[in-house]
């Protein structure tokens, strides 16, 4: 349970996100792209980083369905951000495996300005599993 | 050298459990000015008063320390018992022993120790204490409410009941508001017109109340009871006292596109116009921004129709000013803006509307003459989504939205759903909700029966995203009890858009130095307690210029204004707070210092003349303060550096003797 | 400096009528403790402090002196705490020149519905200056006896 714990405070402390500032709308997943994909949904991925329960998200294929296209930190009333965290818990998986597949040569040569750079960051970590 | 009584309460056991009450009263014989010390068990008790009363006779008392509970408690009562027996008033002061004392200390030489320090610095500052006699000032017998929706008619009209004249200043051509617009009211489903209208009719027609239509605040001057108001009558260019309302002229306007702001701008009317049927006055107001005429001076259509010859087309705004003892703000609200909401595809789709314009649209008056028919493209709609809480409830720290909860959009979404199902039982009604909530007289009864006998589709969850496609909107929501999302194909998409206050609230905030909040809402005076009075003495509110209120608690709070309004309207004299603070001309150099720091601009200068020694006289500048409008914090007498300013009841000297007293 | 075990300061408060007057009355009405030596002077408005009066309490021999207002925004005379604020800060950095710590002097938001924040604040404070121990500077000896 320590443990659990300490994911907790790391994943908060790596999001900046606060999620008890949720107020259990849904907006986050009536918007969600990629919800019919997903076994764990936006709103529950921010009630699960709330109560500790964290080991599930952890070994979930919901994290890598995420296409980080902000569309829940865009519309949530409350500011609230799940997008960060579900960034958060994949920084999580690779801190536990002591990996770190980001590779300069990866990186597009080519890169449109507006692209986030956390789009990048993800797309790395997905597709050099 | 004052003559002071000392009187100890035990309160029961309240102070003599903690407090040797014996010892503190003998302890405070010996002070100075002291030549009388007793205890009692209820001071605050008719007995208790009487022995007051009885030793200030006995012993020649010029004041009174009394030692007891709060001041915020029995200030009052031992003041009149004072005055009762021929003191005055403000020569009492409260030491406070016991929630101050006994009640936050346990052990008993600590709390008598303490009590006789609190005892000393009271009878310390008595000793300084000087009669104080409260200003008085007249009332002008006569109110101003600014708005005239149902909250201001509602106050005009028991104000003027009560016998008292009232203006009404309303920004647009017609009273009525927001609930002239509305079609049912839940949760009777009374028709909105069919209440409001007979209250705008009484109001129109009352000796007492004059409605100044089309017209705004410009200035306000003065305080409690003597306000002066300049008021800025906007030219209509016709003629008030001449026009019949017969509406000939906007029947006959050849210029036919103009957005219908009453109509929320779903269809048009002409540049001259009435606002609606039941418009009080009646009478037609021409629109500058599209009158041919007053733009190009080429039609005049209206003046060549008019029977009465009420066209003028020179008029020109108005500014007049009035005197007025109480003004009341009912300034109303408005629903926010939808702009910052892209994901509803507010400003895509015509079939994505607000509920404001959805009750146009369901109202025998509106532009579809009660229809309920899609704005796109007229057809009957077959499948409606109501999204609850958009811009409520959201974050501080969030780009768009209030914090707070509207406090209407459940009953009303209710209220929609509901009359839909009723008239059109072949549509399907979704309303997705964040939480219900209903408290309110026979409020939860109404959605259950939305639900339970109407049939409407209540989801948990939220809308995230509307597309329009075609001539459906694929609505994509959350339905967090299934743990499903939900895509609907829609006709119509109606949301319950939050409602802040009316724009013009702001300035006139400014205007009448009364606070509000960070939404821009008024304060009250006490959240609790004084919940219709601003903090600014004279200045009353009424309905949603305080905070999101429906129709019965607007109307509930109308009337607690206009009460308030006649309490004080009734007052020949208006008796003020004598704790004011005065400035000593001698020492004041008039720096403007202290009417710099003043909240309420009860400073002013002026210059007088002063004899010098050598028997010339002199012209300075020095601060005059006007008792009637000085509230008493006293920030002005930090800010004086010639030490001219001192606050009555508070003054310099007596703090200090309270901190000598404190430190001995 | 010498500690003394069984040192008590004298601390003075001045509450505005408004909030935190109320505010210490609830800490009463609830029956929540705070040290006997906080003596509570009533001022209508924390604005009307004079820095004279801090002055002369620390004069006096005072140990410590703590000013309470309403919240920032919720001053019942509008505007008052913010000058309270500023002065304030004016003076408790003379103060602390002058050789008279910062912890010795406060400004605390205390509003009428916080009874057990003053009853807190109190100890704090005053838990705080028995911790400096006596006051020493500033202090007039002709005023003792």
């Amino acid at each position: 349970m320590a443990e659990h714990k300490n994911y907790k405070e790391q994943i908060l402390r790596i999001s900046g996100v606060n999620p008890l500032k949720c107020m259990r709308c849904g907006k986050c997943s009536g918007t969600c792209p990629s919800y019919d994909e997903m076994e764990y949904h936006p709103h529950q991925f921010v009630y699960m980083v709330e109560t500790g329960d964290i080991e599930p998200l952890m070994e979930s294929k919901s994290l890598y369905k995420c296409l980080t296209c902000f569309a829940c930190v865009d519309r949530c009333p409350r500011n609230v951000e799940p997008a960060k965290l579900v960034e958060a818990v994949r920084l999580m998986v690779i801190r536990q495996q002591g990996q770190n597949h980001m590779k300069p040569d990866d990186i597009p040569a080519q890169v449109d300005e507006d692209t986030p750079q956390q789009l990048l960051m993800s797309a790395l970590r997905k597709y050099s599993k | 050298m004052q003559r002071i009584g000392v009187f100890v309460c035990w309160c029961g056991t309240n102070i003599a459990g903690t407090v040797d009450v014996k010892k503190v009263a003998e302890a405070l014989k010996d002070e100075p000015g002291v030549v009388f010390s007793a205890d009692y068990q209820y001071m605050c008790s008719q007995a208790g008063q009487d022995m007051i009363k009885d030793a200030v006779k006995e012993h020649k008392l010029t004041g009174i320390v009394v030692c007891s509970c709060s001041p915020r408690m029995h200030e009052t009562t031992f003041r009149k018992t004072a005055a009762a027996a021929g003191l005055n008033p403000y020569m009492v002061e409260i030491a406070n022993i016991r929630e101050q004392c006994s009640w936050v200390h346990k052990e008993m030489p600590i709390g008598t120790e303490k009590a006789i320090i609190l005892g000393k610095a009271a009878v310390a500052k008595v000793n300084l204490n000087t009669p104080l006699i409260a200003g008085q000032s007249p009332v002008t017998k006569r109110a101003l409410v600014i708005g005239g929706g149902i909250a201001g008619i509602q106050t005009a009209l028991d104000i003027a009941d009560a016998g008292f004249p009232v203006d009404i200043v309303e920004k647009l051509p017609t009273i009525g508001g927001k609930m002239a617009q509305l079609d049912k009211t839940f949760p009777t489903l009374d028709c909105a017109a069919c209440i409001l209208t007979p209250k705008m009719v009484d109001a129109g027609q009352n000796e007492n109340i004059r409605i100044f239509s089309y017209s705004e605040i410009e200035e306000v001057g003065g305080f409690v009871g003597n306000f002066t108001v300049k008021i800025k009558k906007k030219a209509r260019y016709v003629k008030e006292d001449i026009c019949t309302g017969c509406g000939l002229c906007t029947e006959k306007c050849p210029q036919k596109k103009v957005p219908n702001e009453f109509n929320l701008g779903m269809d048009n009317r002409r540049a001259v116009y009435i606002p609606f049927a039941q418009a009080v006055p009646k009478v037609a107001t021409i629109d500058p921004n599209y009158c041919t005429m007053l733009k190009t001076g080429k039609c005049g259509v209206c003046a060549k129709v008019c029977t009465a010859g009420a066209i003028d087309y020179t008029q020109k705004d108005e500014v007049f000013t009035e005197k007025y003892g109480a003004i009341v703000a009912a300034t109303g609200y408005n629903p926010i803006s939808m702009d910052k909401f892209d994901e509803f595809a507010y400003n895509q789709s015509r079939d994505v509307i607000t509920s404001l314009e959805f009750e146009r649209l369901t109202n025998a008056a509106g532009p579809t003459a009660g229809k309920l028919l899609r704005p796109s493209d007229g057809k009957h709609p077959h499948t409606i989504v109501f999204v609850q809480c958009v811009g409520s409830r959201c974050s501080h720290d969030a780009e768009k939205g209030k914090e707070y909860c509207s406090k209407i959009c459940c009953m009303y979404t209710a209220k929609h759903a509901m009359l839909v199902r009723d008239k059109y039982p072949d549509t399907e009604v979704y309303v997705f909700y964040i939480d219900v909530r209903t408290p309110g007289k026979a409020f939860d009864e109404f959605y259950r029966r939305a639900v339970e006998e109407y049939g409407v589709h209540y989801v948990k969850g939220m809308v995230g995203k509307v597309t329009p496609e075609g001539d459906k909107l694929k609505v994509l929501a959350s339905d967090l009890l299934a743990d499903k999302q939900l895509k609907i194909d829609a006709d119509l998409v109606v949301l319950a858009a939050a409602i802040e206050p009316d724009k013009s609230a702001r300035p006139l905030a400014t205007m009448l130095t009364a606070s509000m909040d960070t939404n821009d809402f008024f304060t009250e005076a006490h959240p609790k307690l004084r919940p219709v009075e601003s903090p600014t003495a004279g200045v009353f509110l009424s309905g949603t210029c305080q905070g999101p209120k429906d129709i019965p608690e607007t109307v509930s709070q109308a009337s607690a204004a206009a009460a308030k309004v006649i309490g004080l309207l009734c007052k020949d004299k208006l008796t003020g707070n004598p704790c004011v603070a005065s400035s000593n001309e001698l020492m004041c150099n008039g720096c403007s210092s202290c009417e710099k720091v003043c909240p309420y601009g009860a400073i002013t200068y002026m210059d007088k003349e002063f004899r010098m020694p050598d028997r010339t006289t002199k012209l300075r500048r020095v601060a005059m303060v006007n008792e009637a409008v000085c509230q008493g914090c006293g920030c002005c007498t930090v800010a004086c550096p010639s030490g001219a300013m001192d606050l009555k009841g508070f003054a310099n000297e007596q703090i200090m003797a309270e901190v000598d007293a404190i430190c001995k | 400096m010498q500690v003394n075990e069984n040192f008590k300061p004298l601390i003075v408060a001045f509450c505005c009528n408004w909030c935190s007057y109320a505010g210490a009355d609830l800490a009463g009405n609830n029956r929540l403790n705070y040290p006997a030596e906080v003596k509570i002077i009533r001022v209508p408005c924390s604005c009307r402090v004079n820095p004279m009066f801090i002055l002369r309490a620390f004069q006096r021999g005072a140990d410590g002196v703590i000013i309470c207002g309403c919240h920032p925004g919720d001053c019942h005379y509008t505007s008052g705490n913010y000058f309270t604020r500023r002065r304030m800060s004016l003076l408790f950095s003379m103060l602390d020149y002058l050789g008279i710590e910062r912890e010795r002097t406060r400004v605390e938001w205390v509003s009428a519905a916080e009874g057990a924040k003053f009853a807190a604040t109190m100890n704090d404070f005053v838990a705080q200056v028995t911790a400096l121990g006596e006051n020493k500077r500033l202090e007039d000896l002709r005023c003792k006896e």
